[in-house]
């Protein structure tokens, strides 16, 4: 009757969740600093970002289209997906007629969304995640827990183990030296493949330019040190201007590293021009559906404002007691219970609505004020209707109680026997703590002594 | 409005707010056939019921022109976004939570007495105060009182895990995330836990209870009531 993300929460290993729970706090207290330094006025700067994303999905035809003729006037060519399975095929066509079968990724989650690393495997071809997280990721053959932070659930002593075992040095807990062997290993791969694959952070509908953020500058080799880029970019990830970036881009990095800036930011016109001397010969961006359509019709579209910050994950209690993997799907905590659901159904992952306490802290954090508790209540109402609620809590009997005056009186003088009930529910309350007493003074009684006067029906 | 937590186990909760109010000088009027708002069936995703007791709550509350005050920003909460979901077409109820209707509509921002109330304080912000725009109205009254001394609290923005069904539906993840909750209010060592919201304390109460400590807690509508 619980949801996964409960049912793995009972299992979680206590240092795993202290990794999460450790982390994701100062990411929070980062995030606050860094906002309240950069602007005068961090809420209304949410505010204003929720309003752009707001005409961005107001318009969102009509700029992908001018997003489209402004990066084809660029030399980059435009390719759409409407799924999964499509998106992968077109990058496939792309990998094959570019050289090597070696590819070198930069950190993206709408790759993790398609499983491109799967597809591209299964062709032959070796995709290398050079974002340190993602790399740690992959030779672990595990899965991102987080969509800013892959590795927020492990910590130094278990990234050493990996590398050990991956022969890239000594064992060690010292940050530059883990970077260090990394860093030597990715050289070599980077030297070697001529196909870089990226996400997107922005797509600029006014220029046809495509914006990246990173902290490493893998992204930059990855996008520039290759022949053939190919950037995959959720449809909604566009900006209207240019100009919109002097607003998104501190309050991405703000609300996500804690920084005021990222370490590079990355503005991609297109493939080298004549008389250049490097960079990619073609640049490709796929634009991903993949349920975002039908996401934008319904009740949860403002979920599509997201820009993939983090903050309502770090800020989570929920996701502070248990780290992505809880959640069973590329994106997890707050973000994940709406954008699940959202894009592969109520009936899949409606479940995970439930697993949140609705403390609201995810909208309060969120830089362009995503309602997702609202969301969170309407996927519950969807996913009782869809007859895939995961709790039977009989509620018509409540209901009945809670509109008869009479049967709710007569329930209150039973609420002393409370303790004595063997209900699942009782238990569960009683795990952990006691029920309150219910002998103190009792209201209704008071109100009649004290109130004699009045009318009191 | 009383909330069914109070009817059934806080009665000296309603009877601090209806003290408080009369002092204020309004005309507290209580109408026995209340129940419930229909909270914990709208959050459990069963809006068919929700609607039932929502309209049972508005016909009997909110349909006679009076001012509805209740001492729990869980329940304001949700006669005013709760119940605009559950009838989009219909015109928004509104209650107002006790502290937000002394502040805002009354315009009192600290609390005159010349009683004195020597207690170190671990304050809870209850989060559904969220969603009606609350912030530290009833922290603020309670720091006005002489004697009181309100502690830093940190991570002082977590939920304590209550949530309604949420903690006997998902119990480990709200035990879990109610441990780490009482671990930063008794940090400091405090009197007295105190908060705004009957369902934080009766989760928080009963964890603390649970694990044999003897720590009062406490709505800040008693105090309020205590110092008149």
């Amino acid at each position: 009757m619980s949801t996964r993300v409960e049912k793995y929460s009972n299992h979680i290993k206590p240092e795993t969740a202290q990794n999460v729970s450790n982390a994701s706090q100062a990411k929070t207290a980062q995030r606050v600093t860094a906002l309240s330094t950069f602007f005068d006025q961090p809420e209304q700067m949410q505010i204003w970002a929720s309003k752009v994303k707001g005409y961005v999905l107001d318009n969102l035809a009509d700029l992908l289209l001018q997003f489209e003729s402004k990066c084809q006037a660029n030399g980059i060519q435009v390719h759409w997906a409407e799924d999964a399975k499509e998106a992968n095929e077109i990058i496939l066509g792309l990998c094959k007629q570019g050289a090597g079968t070696t590819i070198v990724k930069a950190k993206s989650m709408a790759t993790e969304e398609i499983h491109l690393n799967k597809a591209l495997e299964a062709n032959g071809f070796q995709p290398i995640e050079t974002d340190l997280g993602e790399f740690v990721v992959q030779i672990d053959d595990d899965i991102p827990t987080h969509i800013v932070t892959p590795i927020i659930h492990k910590n130094r002593g278990e990234i050493s183990k990996s590398f050990v075992r991956e022969n890239l040095g000594p064992e060690t807990t010292i940050p530059e030296e883990l970077a260090a062997q990394a860093r030597a290993h990715l050289r070599s791969m980077f030297q070697a493949a001529k196909i870089g694959i990226s996400g997107v952070n922005f797509g600029i509908a006014e220029t046809g330019r495509i914006v990246l953020v990173e902290n490493e500058g893998n992204s930059r080799l990855s996008t520039t040190a290759v022949d053939t880029h190919i950037a995959v970019m959720g449809i909604e990830k566009l900006l209207p201007t240019e100009q919109d970036l002097a607003t998104f881009l501190p309050l991405l990095a703000g609300s996500a590293t804690g920084q005021r800036i990222t370490t590079y930011t990355h503005f991609i016109t297109g493939p080298r021009q004549p008389g250049q001397i490097d960079g990619p010969t073609s640049v490709h961006v796929v634009l991903l559906d993949n349920g975002r359509s039908k996401i934008l019709a319904g009740e949860y579209r403002d979920i599509l404002k997201c820009i993939r910050c983090g903050a309502c994950l770090n800020v989570c209690p929920v996701y502070r007691q248990v780290g992505g993997h809880g959640y069973e799907h590329v994106y997890s905590g707050p973000l994940g219970a709406v954008l699940a659901p959202g894009l592969e159904g109520v009936k899949a992952y409606g479940d995970l609505a439930k697993a949140s306490s609705l403390c609201g802290a995810c909208e309060e954090v969120c830089p362009v004020r995503i309602p997702i508790p609202r969301m969170l209540l309407q996927l519950r109402d969807e996913t009782f209707r869809a007859g895939a609620n995961t709790d039977h809590i009989p509620w018509r009997v409540f209901s009945m109680g809670a509109t008869k005056p009479f049967i709710w009186k007569s329930g209150l003088m039973m609420v002393p026997m409370a303790p004595l009930v063997p209900h699942p529910l009782a238990s569960a309350w009683k795990s952990t703590r006691d029920l309150p007493k219910s002998d103190r003074e009792n209201f209704r009684k008071w109100w009649s002594k004290e109130h004699k006067n009045e009318s009191t029906k | 409005m009383l909330t069914c937590l109070c009817d059934a186990f806080y009665g000296n909760v309603g009877i601090a707010t209806v003290k408080v109010l009369e002092h204020l000088g309004c005309d507290v009027n209580f109408d026995g056939r209340q129940t419930c708002c229909g909270q914990p069936p709208f959050n459990a995703g069963d809006w068919k019921q929700a609607r039932e007791v929502a309209t049972y709550a508005k016909e009997i509350l909110f349909n006679n022109g009076q001012t509805v005050v209740t001492p729990s920003a869980s329940c304001a909460a949700m006669t005013r976004e709760g119940y605009h979901l559950l009838f989009p077409d219909q015109e928004p109820a509104h209650a107002f939570e006790l502290s937000e209707f002394i502040v805002k509509e009354l315009g009192i921002t600290s609390w005159e007495t010349t009683k004195s109330y020597n207690k170190k304080i671990a304050f809870h912000r209850a989060c559904h105060g969220r969603g009606i725009g609350l912030t530290s109205q009833a922290e603020n009254l309670i720091a006005s009182i002489p004697g009181v001394e309100l502690l830093p609290i940190r991570n002082a923005e977590q939920c304590c895990g209550f949530g309604g069904a949420f903690c006997v539906v998902e119990p480990h993840l709200s035990g879990e995330i109610g441990k780490a909750k009482v671990e930063t209010l008794l940090e400091n060592q405090p009197d007295e836990i105190v908060s705004g919201d009957m369902g934080c304390l009766m989760h928080l109460g009963g964890m603390i209870k649970h694990d044999g400590n003897q720590i009062r807690i406490r709505h800040y509508a008693e105090i309020l009531a205590e110092t008149i």
